[in-house]
């Protein structure tokens, strides 16, 4: 009696588990629109979007400052400094500067020009053909388009950064706070959306402007310093920014194949 | 045989009063955290990962160890441990526990964590790691409430938990090495892209494992009576200290590649750990070289086969525990983050609120721990399996 | 035989009560469906029927967000044939722009707690 009940409870506990593993396994649910999805009809298109950052055009720090003014204006990206709160090194960034050392350390050598090793870099994601933030991602929550933008859905992301150790170009910035009290009310911009605590965010080659058929907002504020385009188009204006000066890229003994180069 | 959990002594429930307290206490702390974001504790734009994820890889290690008495029991029939394994498997299930709880107070968003199984990715190792840590915990789980059931019935356990226990030892290595490909795969991180890493993590898993579970083994014979066997003592400190000699070893290999090539990458990071970088120092510096005499301590005490399982030996294991702790608790993620992505240096210290979470994970381990070893050792009482002396 | 069979039933039963107590508690209480605030240019019609967005409006927006960001569909064509910029922000929020009135009223009634606004802007005048 007592051992029916045991297998009885055994066969039975398998059964709830087998029924409902069966359930939770079922595919993703299927579209529920009656309507169809194209691209945005003004939207710029290229195979492998790409810039170049003419660092001999920047000459003040006004023509670095506009950059990641409109940057930073264009998505709220918060500035975590303002405060002093404590909270200073888990700072938000998509793009901002640094020394030439500090930016190319595996091409260091002391006795470069003074020009170039003064020179602050701007630093931002380099949109990178084998980006290692997509590899390690255990959601997908960061993708790369096939037109060559790294991007995220930080509705997805669970915040576990290992996109950031993955990184070699400290391209990524963790929400470690509510981002809301260090931007301004209202936000400077009211057509993009702020982050929420506990996501990582990252510069996204501006997609959502590109849609419009508007250039990144750095590359608009920049006044010719930084070329944008298709590196697959030998016409586009990067293409012959590139065959016209030397250009290097950050880290490039990584595989990474950075899409950013820069003109020194 | 869950009822073996009420009956006990007064001093087993008190010790059980304090595990809940300190949970409790910790668990408000953690809330907190869950309110105001990652930003309670000290880790870095950075310094991404911190006291969690360290804590995290060091007991996948633990976890892994309880393979050292699996192996020679099952597949070289060592008789002498198999009064011990029943602990190892328990060991290594509030390990994965804990293993689980320590990237869930890490995640940003920890109520979004069934997206890795609703998004499956597999080319993220962290795929990979969720896949081993539960079939892992499920494989000990199974495993060993089957064979210590079939010890309380004084029965053969049946066919197909041999198949499972020998899946586990496979399985073991497994989940630590996938641990190591989170860490071996990254580019740019000088410190962890080493083909050695899985290997290294291996050695110091299975010295430390084991360390950690002779000390409690020790514990108990104190506490209650049960007593593992000197020759099964006697083995598994010799097994831990191949194992530690090995560890030694390979981190060695890792000072010669990184000072003999010369390459700035290689070396900076031991350079921070050890002595600090381009002038800045850490707390992390003492505590290297504190790591680095308690090697030398506990393999003096080890090595010699006369001290290894003599009256020095719980100390020789209590160095070992800590240097390992040390070297993959603390140094593999501070030094894996510093110098940073710009060879510069972004200082990691571990905040009070950090630390309490980090108190009240191990307290949950330390419940369940406690809560499966007292069912285990109720049974071996029950049935006389309690003197590996006279077994 | 089922041992102390008294306090294993009357624990089954507390078990049960408390399980179920929200539903009882709610069990013929008088739901009101909640008058939301239409958009106040009536002639435009939203980007689907509106029993189908009562019902529906969380997956579209879910789908929405998927063939945006990652197929780099940012255009919907709607049943009928027009065309809208996919977004919640500044396509949704434009007509529906009184968050209290309309997405709230819902919302509270039924007890849903969406954090779409932990990001997203709410339009002005309603935070």
């Amino acid at each position: 009696m007592n051992k029916n009940r045991r297998s009885f409870l055994k066969v039975a506990g398998l059964s709830v588990f087998a029924l409902t593993s069966g359930v939770l396994s079922t595919p993703a649910q299927a579209m529920v629109s009656p309507g169809s999805y194209e691209h945005a009809p003004k939207g710029l298109k290229a195979k492998r979007w790409a810039m170049v950052i003419d660092t001999r055009l920047f000459r003040t720090a006004s023509d670095y400052q506009a950059i990641i003014d409109a940057c930073h204006a264009a998505h709220n990206v918060p500035d975590i400094r303002v405060k002093s709160d404590g909270h200073e090194k888990q700072e938000i960034k998509w793009i901002w500067t640094d020394s030439y050392e500090h930016t190319f350390p595996d091409d260091m050598n002391e006795h470069l020009s003074h020009r170039v090793l003064e020179r602050p870099f701007p630093l931002l994601c380099n949109h990178c053909t084998n980006p290692p933030c997509v590899r390690v991602c255990p959601t997908s929550a960061t993708y790369k388009l096939p037109n060559g933008v790294v991007t995220m859905d930080y509705h997805r992301c669970i915040g576990c950064r290992f996109c950031m150790a993955g990184c070699p170009y400290g391209a990524r910035s963790f929400n470690f706070v509510d981002p809301r009290p260090y931007l301004s009310d209202p936000v400077k911009n009211p057509e993009y959306p702020t982050r929420m605590k506990g996501v990582v965010e990252k510069c996204t080659f501006c997609v959502e402007r590109l849609a419009k058929g508007l250039m990144p907002a750095c590359v608009e504020a920049s006044e010719g310093r930084i070329v944008f385009g298709d590196l697959d188009d030998p016409e586009s204006p990067v293409r012959k920014a590139l065959a016209e000066n030397y250009s290097i890229r950050r880290k490039p003994n990584l595989g990474t194949q950075p899409g950013v180069y820069y003109i020194v | 045989m869950v009822e073996k959990l009420l009956e006990g002594s007064k001093r087993y429930y008190m010790w059980l009063l304090f595990l809940v307290g300190v949970i409790a206490v910790c668990g408000i702390v953690y809330l907190t955290q869950l309110f105001e974001g990652l930003g309670v504790t000290g880790m870095s734009r950075d310094v991404s990962w911190g006291l969690y994820i360290s804590q995290f890889t060091y007991l996948v290690g633990v976890a892994a160890s309880a393979v050292m008495l699996v192996l020679p029991a099952y597949f070289h029939h060592y008789k002498k441990f198999k009064i011990m394994i029943i602990f190892g498997e328990f060991m290594a299930i509030a390990a994965v526990i804990m293993c689980c709880l320590f990237i869930v107070v890490d995640l940003g968003q920890p109520q979004r964590m069934m997206n890795v199984m609703l998004h499956p990715t597999p080319n993220s190792v962290m795929f990979y790691d969720m896949i081993v840590l539960i079939g892992y915990l499920t494989i000990n789980a199974i495993v060993g409430w089957v064979t210590l059931e079939a010890e309380r019935h004084e029965t053969t356990p049946p066919k197909w938990v041999l198949y499972l226990a020998y899946l586990s030892i496979i399985w073991a290595f497994s989940i630590h090495t996938v641990t190591a490909f989170l860490y071996a795969g990254v580019p740019g991180r000088h410190y962890w892209l080493t083909a050695i890493m899985a290997a290294r993590f291996l050695a110091s898993a299975f010295c430390s494992g084991p360390a950690i579970l002779l000390l409690l083994v020790l514990l108990v014979r104190r506490l209650t009576g049960f007593n593992p066997g000197k020759e099964a003592i006697h083995t598994l400190a010799t097994i831990i200290t191949y194992a530690m000699c090995l560890n030694v070893f390979f981190y060695i290999l890792e000072c010669f590649t990184a000072f003999y090539s010369g390459i700035p990458g290689h070396a900076d990071p031991l350079v921070f750990l050890f002595s600090g970088f381009h002038g800045v120092t850490s707390w992390v510096t003492p505590c290297m070289w504190l790591a680095v005499l308690c090697v030398i301590g506990c393999l003096a005490i080890l090595i010699p086969p006369q001290t290894r399982s003599g009256k020095y030996m719980p100390y020789a294991l209590g160095m070992l525990v800590l240097a390992s702790w040390i070297d993959k608790g603390l140094g593999l993620l501070i030094g894996g983050f510093t110098p940073n992505m710009f060879e510069s240096v972004t200082l990691f210290v571990p905040t009070i609120r950090e630390i309490c979470v980090t108190i009240g994970v191990y307290a949950v381990g330390a419940l369940v721990l406690s809560l499966l070893w007292k069912i285990a050792l109720s049974v071996k009482f029950d049935v006389g399996h309690s003197d590996g002396d006279k077994m | 035989m089922l041992y102390n069979s008294k306090a294993v039933i009357a624990g089954i039963v507390v078990f049960l009560v408390i399980c179920t107590a929200p539903f009882w508690a709610n069990f013929g209480g008088d739901y009101k469906k909640p008058e939301v605030l239409m958009p106040a240019n009536k002639s435009e019609q939203c980007v689907e029927s509106a029993a189908f967005m009562r019902a529906e409006h969380m997956q579209l927006l879910n789908e929405w967000r998927d063939q945006a960001l990652r197929d780099d569909n940012r255009q919907y064509v709607s049943s009928n044939g027009t065309k809208w910029d996919i977004s919640l922000q500044n396509t949704c929020l434009k007509c529906h722009n009184n968050y209290e009135e309309f997405c709230d009223k819902c919302h509270l009634t039924n007890n849903v707690d969406p954090y779409c606004w932990t990001c997203h802007i709410l339009p002005k005048g309603s935070k």
